[in-house]
């Protein structure tokens, strides 16, 4: 088994994925064991509402740190881990709104309407929620192939806009003590600016490669960033 | 060499062992006979079995819905200087020393008068009162508390003509609790005058027969049933007569959000969440949230010909 870190072999490779398979799943198994040891508190729905909304937002600012971790480390094979989690984020997001529609409202599809209408702060949650489900559903090699890499690419691009409306949704429901969603909006401010900064310095690079000599010029296309 | 002076107690005047084995019983059947404060005070035990609990005598207030556990009457709490979490005020509230202590009544009174803590429990008989409550976050309980009416504390220092409002104060000491500006430390709380003096408010010092816990807001807290939980404000320390309606903890912090009268109401909605149902603790589905918390024939008549959407 080839153990360096920079080169992991096909087998230390999937058994990080193993792994990491199982770590993420170590939150929704202690909430299940919670439940089932009636270990979960005064008000368990509420519990197990908020820790799934919170991993889900928690995973994908996880998701959104494997390309800067990779940049800064040179690891590659992280990139091999971001489908893995990003389906995470889907589930946790995924049963964060069953719980809501089932144990929280009991399908009392009325009071659902209205809260999404109504409420900004399940609004935004809700919008979020829809616009995981095409990157989950379009998650497989099949889809990438259909769509054409760089089709894929725009509309994965939409997971930035998802991890802010998260953060808003959590923000707009505390009541007073905001220090917890300002912690995850740092987080993502600082993910997302990490970006916007390399993106930045690559447009300076490609802006001020010298023009080639006379003789040598031909038409040339710069790809530079938006 | 030490001399051994015979104990002043006659072996006579000591408990007979067959009157102590059965201290619990006397306890408990005294108790409903025992009316004086001081003397319930000092019979209300601390972390009591179901056997040692205070006799009160049964109020014509209370409800017969089934109580809500003790664990989770005591274990999950709103109580911000303790922290945010609900479960942080049991953890945290036990570093709160509720002896000695104070409570000053004082603003447009004839008498005002700081009370020891000890006096105010004799002020008038304890009562079980077994309330609804109903958190403006959408959960409910039903809890057993053990107090006094808040009339009778106010009789004692005769409001002035003048005077319309009564505040509350609550206890803050950064040294034991948060430092973080989450709300406008110390917590106040308002309430108007007749509200105050309302039948169904009442100070309470206890609950489930027993002191009440520090996360519950000891050593006296407000409870005032037909209004949302954060109005009932905990371990109390002034509380001041006024003209003008006083400034309070939540609506500082959220004009919009909550107001000064907060009374429990389904048809007006919390402007993040529904106020129509409530998750009572202990039960899986929601109920409907009822106007005043149920309590609409006793005290609807308080906001005859008010607007209660624009004073909410």
């Amino acid at each position: 088994m080839n153990l360096s870190l920079k080169t992991p072999s096909a087998t230390t490779l999937s058994a990080i994925k193993a792994l990491v398979f199982l770590l993420c799943l170590l939150p929704a198994a202690n909430l299940a064991l919670g439940w089932r040891t009636d270990a979960l508190g005064a008000n368990p729905i509420e519990t197990i509402t908020r820790a799934s909304g919170e991993w889900a937002l928690r995973l994908l600012l996880i998701t959104l740190a494997v390309t800067p971790l990779r940049r800064l480390t040179g690891l590659h094979w992280l990139l091999r881990l971001r489908r893995m989690l990003g389906l995470y984020v889907f589930a946790y997001a995924a049963a964060h709104f069953a719980i809501y529609l089932w144990l929280d409202q009991f399908f009392d599809w009325r009071a659902i309407a209205l809260d999404i209408l109504e409420r900004p702060f399940i609004t935004v949650g809700f919008a979020a929620f829809v616009l995981l489900v095409p990157l989950a559903a379009t998650s497989n090699s099949y889809a990438i192939r259909r769509l054409g890499g760089r089709r894929w690419q725009s509309l994965h691009r939409s997971v930035y806009g998802i991890a802010i409306l998260a953060v808003v949704h959590f923000w707009w429901l505390v009541k007073a003590d905001v220090l917890e969603p300002a912690l995850y909006a740092l987080i993502l401010a600082a993910l997302l600016g990490a970006r916007a900064w390399w993106r930045e310095l690559e447009r300076r690079r490609q802006l001020s490669v010298p023009p080639p000599a006379k003789h040598l010029q031909r038409p040339v296309i710069r790809i530079v960033p938006k | 060499m030490l001399i051994r002076k015979p104990t002043d107690v006659l072996p006579s005047e000591i408990t007979p062992r067959e009157l102590f084995a059965r201290r619990r019983e006397f306890l408990t059947r005294s108790g409903a006979g025992l009316i004086a404060g001081a003397a319930l005070w000092h019979g209300l035990p601390r972390h009591a079995g179901a056997a040692t609990r205070l006799q009160t005598p049964p109020s014509a207030l209370s409800t017969t819905e089934p109580l809500t556990d003790y664990k989770a009457v005591t274990t999950y709490n709103n109580f911000y200087e303790f922290g945010t979490d609900k479960g942080d005020p049991v953890r945290n509230a036990a570093r709160m020393a509720v002896r000695p202590w104070t409570v000053s009544v004082e603003g447009l009174v004839g008498k005002p008068r700081r009370f020891d803590i000890d006096d105010l429990l004799k002020l008038a008989p304890l009562e079980e009162r077994i309330y609804r409550m109903r958190c403006v976050e959408g959960w409910s309980m039903v809890i057993p508390w053990v107090g006094f009416p808040l009339a009778a504390l106010l009789k004692e220092v005769e409001p002035l003509g003048n005077a319309k409002y009564v505040e509350f104060l609550t206890h803050y000491d950064p040294e034991i609790m948060s430092r973080r500006p989450v709300l406008d430390w110390p917590y106040g709380e308002g309430l108007r005058l007749d509200e105050a003096l309302h039948p169904l408010t009442i100070l309470a010092v206890g609950l489930y027969g027993e002191v009440l816990p520090n996360q519950n807001g000891a050593p006296v807290r407000l409870v005032v049933p037909w209004k949302y939980g954060f109005k009932s404000a905990k371990s109390i320390v002034t509380i001041r007569l006024t003209e003008k309606q006083p400034e309070t903890a939540w609506n500082k912090a959220a004009p919009q959000e909550y107001g000064f009268y907060s009374n429990v109401n389904p048809a007006v909605s919390h402007p993040r969440w529904s106020q129509a149902t409530e998750r009572r603790i202990g039960e899986l589905r929601k109920r409907p949230t009822l106007p005043f918390n149920g309590y609409a024939d006793q005290v609807a008549g308080l906001y005859q010909g008010m607007d209660l959407k624009k004073f909410y």
